[in-house]
């Protein structure tokens, strides 16, 4: 038992790990005398060791190395790293050609991880019901049920990812974005070859953006209520308010959606974004450093970016993010579940883009570099599928790095991670039974931030989740476990 | 034109100790390939972990070999004929590769390939740290078996099932 918690007399459930999001969590509730839930905490422990995984490697590695530090979103952290050493080389401007690979690239990149969330993740939940047994609430149910939108969410994918295997030369692994530049254009035969399947990749995302649309609206009052959350929001945005994904500068909105700053180059964020540390917690806490760690921390990702920009640049997409807008009247749209409306708006977006870039003849450019003199410091910032990525190293004379920070999306999120389920658990707790759909509303409110857990390592044998209830003494009251076949001991279940 | 007859998926993170034993093997099979007439009709395959587009890998191939590290199975190896089966392992980052071919026997409305699944075992994980002693072990007696494997089948080819 922590000390702190028995001290203040509080109860402890611990959820040990979520199912069906990226890696491995684990989750402690907080209990006060009366079971109302005191603190919510979310551990992720995952993340540990990604600078000290870069420190010491020469930095022209790192846009081929630091994809290994997540299976689930490699190019985001490919193209990072890409930034960042742009600035180390020098390249304060990359030519038209790198640029729009780089973009195809990285829109390739969110539309299928977004494809992954949606269709394999959250639409079982969305489709059949949070309550729905859990052996048919995956993509498996989905697929039985709704064989032809779970094809539909392969093809997306496959699609994207074959935008990736062009743009950056490989499968996985790949070594496109290098620093100052890419080390390969795209020629007529390869852009012909993804533009044979992109006008049926945007009517999916089209129905994918109504399909959602229409689950949201189908309950209106029930999805705005489920974990909601009045926050912040940051992400980047282009010069003239636009979505933007890949370069931009950053935008905060407080929860009315009045901007707190904007136009900021991210090259300051440390003078805007501060993390606090917190000793029960691998993961740190970012804040907005004008209002401080109690007020300041802010939500990240879809729901952000689409909430916090004024327009999209690609017809379908705005006409889809001005119906979401609608949804939130004149506030922004708060409701966690509508992350994965705001996804399915960038999905949408994405396949656009992709479309305009690959028709674009400076793909075919021969002018794919620049650099000048080497720099020690660099700073890059993407918007990754899960919300805003920072990389920021220094490097010695000989371009070895001596010091990395990350910020990566899931850490923006963690506040708002643990507060969306201290108000599920407070809202669906029995105080001493621990059950399966208490399970379930968790692990769905925590699905809907797309939270990376850094996908650690996927060894077969290694995925039981077990859950306890611990009283103000210290003693377990229930233990409640789903073992890896899924069948499920002790706690309510055994009941 | 259809892909090579018979496919090897190795799965798993380079960087994460024994979670290397997937990709380290088709390294070696790939070398392998480079030297051995009649190996065209093997394709290999890397990811960093099974995902269900992996299903759309499956057309038209007549045997598939999984390949991953294991935390929990017998060293050095396990070596298991698959069936197409729903589990509850059907999280983003932990797809089984018997829930694949279900995956695949679903969308394709066909049978799914044979396949085995060779689980090496390994005993570390962490970023950035090398494969353990025990795992090149297990990798050393896994080739071997492969290597036998992978001639039987290319010299005769097994009828599908």
């Amino acid at each position: 038992m922590n000390p702190e918690t028995e001290n203040r007399g509080l109860k402890r459930v611990a959820i040990d790990p979520l199912t069906r999001v990226e890696g491995h969590g684990k989750v402690t509730l907080l209990l006060d005398e009366e079971n109302h839930i005191h603190q919510a905490r979310l551990h992720i422990v995952e993340f540990r060791g990604f600078e000290k995984f870069i420190q010491g490697r020469p930095y022209w590695e790192l846009p081929v190395v630091v994809q290994r530090l997540c299976g689930i979103c490699p190019v985001s952290h490919h193209l990072a790293a890409a930034k960042t050493t742009d600035m180390l080389v020098g390249a304060r401007e990359l030519t038209p050609t790198a640029d729009k690979i780089r973009r195809l690239m990285h829109m390739g990149q969110v539309l299928q991880s977004h494809a992954l969330h949606f269709f394999h993740l959250a639409s079982p939940d969305l489709l059949f019901g949070f309550d729905d047994e859990v052996r048919h609430r995956n993509i498996v149910g989905l697929i039985e049920d709704q064989p032809d939108l779970a094809l539909k969410g392969v093809r997306l994918r496959k699609w994207g990812q074959e935008v990736i295997r062009v743009t950056s030369g490989k499968r996985i692994h790949g070594t496109g974005a290098v620093p100052g530049g890419v080390n390969k254009s795209l020629n007529r035969e390869e852009r012909d070859y993804l533009l044979q399947d992109v006008d049926q990749i945007i009517d999916w995302g089209r129905d994918a953006v109504h399909l959602i649309q229409r689950i949201f609206l189908s309950n209106p009052e029930y999805h705005r209520r489920f974990a909601a959350l009045d926050t912040h929001m940051l992400g980047l945005i282009t010069a003239n308010g636009g979505l933007e994904l890949y370069h931009g500068g950053l935008r905060a909105c407080d929860p009315e959606g009045q901007i707190l700053f904007d136009q900021v180059d991210y090259l300051e964020y440390g003078g805007y974004i501060q993390e606090q540390v917190r000793p029960w917690s691998y993961m740190k806490f970012p804040y907005l450093s004008a209002l401080g760690p109690e007020r300041g921390w802010y939500r990240v990702g879809p729901l952000a970016r689409v909430n916090n920009c004024d327009h999209i640049d690609t017809p379908l997409a705005e006409a889809a993010r001005q119906a979401f807008a609608t949804a939130g009247g004149e506030r922004p749209v708060h409701a966690s579940l509508a992350y994965h409306w705001a996804r399915m708006i960038e999905l949408l977006h994405c396949a656009e883009a992709a479309r305009d870039l690959l028709l674009d003849d400076d793909l075919s450019g021969t002018e794919l570099l620049n650099n000048s003199d080497l720099h020690r410091e660099g700073i890059g910032a993407i918007e990754a599928p899960r919300g805003t990525l920072f990389h920021h190293y220094l490097i010695d004379s000989d371009g070895i790095v001596e010091r990395a920070n990350l910020i990566v999306s899931t850490t923006h999120n963690n506040q708002a991670m643990n507060e969306s389920i201290r108000a599920v658990a407070n809202r669906y707790l029995d105080g001493r039974v621990l059950t399966e759909p208490l399970l379930n509303q968790i692990e769905v409110a925590v699905r809907a931030y797309d939270p990376c857990l850094s996908c650690a390592t996927h060894a077969l044998g290694k995925m039981p989740l077990s859950v306890e209830l611990i009283d103000a003494r210290g003693g377990s009251v229930d233990l409640l476990t789903r073992d890896t076949s899924g069948r499920f001991h002790g706690g309510a279940a055994s009941g | 034109m259809d892909p090579p007859r018979i496919l090897v998926l190795g799965y798993g993170n380079p960087s994460r100790g024994d979670d290397a034993l997937g990709p380290a093997l088709l390294d070696r099979l790939e070398r392998i390939q480079t030297q051995r007439p009649g190996w065209e009709a093997l394709e290999t395959l890397t990811d960093f972990q099974l995902q269900i587009e992996h299903s759309l890998d499956l057309d038209h191939r007549e045997q598939v070999l999984f390949v991953d590290a294991s935390l929990s199975g017998a060293a050095p190896f396990e070596f298991v004929r698959l069936q197409a089966r729903r589990d509850d392992s059907y999280t983003s980052h932990a797809m089984s590769p018997s829930a694949l071919l279900s995956v695949y026997r679903e969308i394709r409305k066909t049978a799914p390939p044979p396949a085995h699944l060779l689980a090496i075992r390994g005993e570390r994980f962490a970023l950035g740290e090398a494969m353990s002693p025990a795992a090149s072990d297990h990798l050393e007696a896994a080739e071997r078996f492969v290597v036998d494997w992978l001639e039987r089948c290319l010299s005769h080819p097994p009828p599908r099932s």
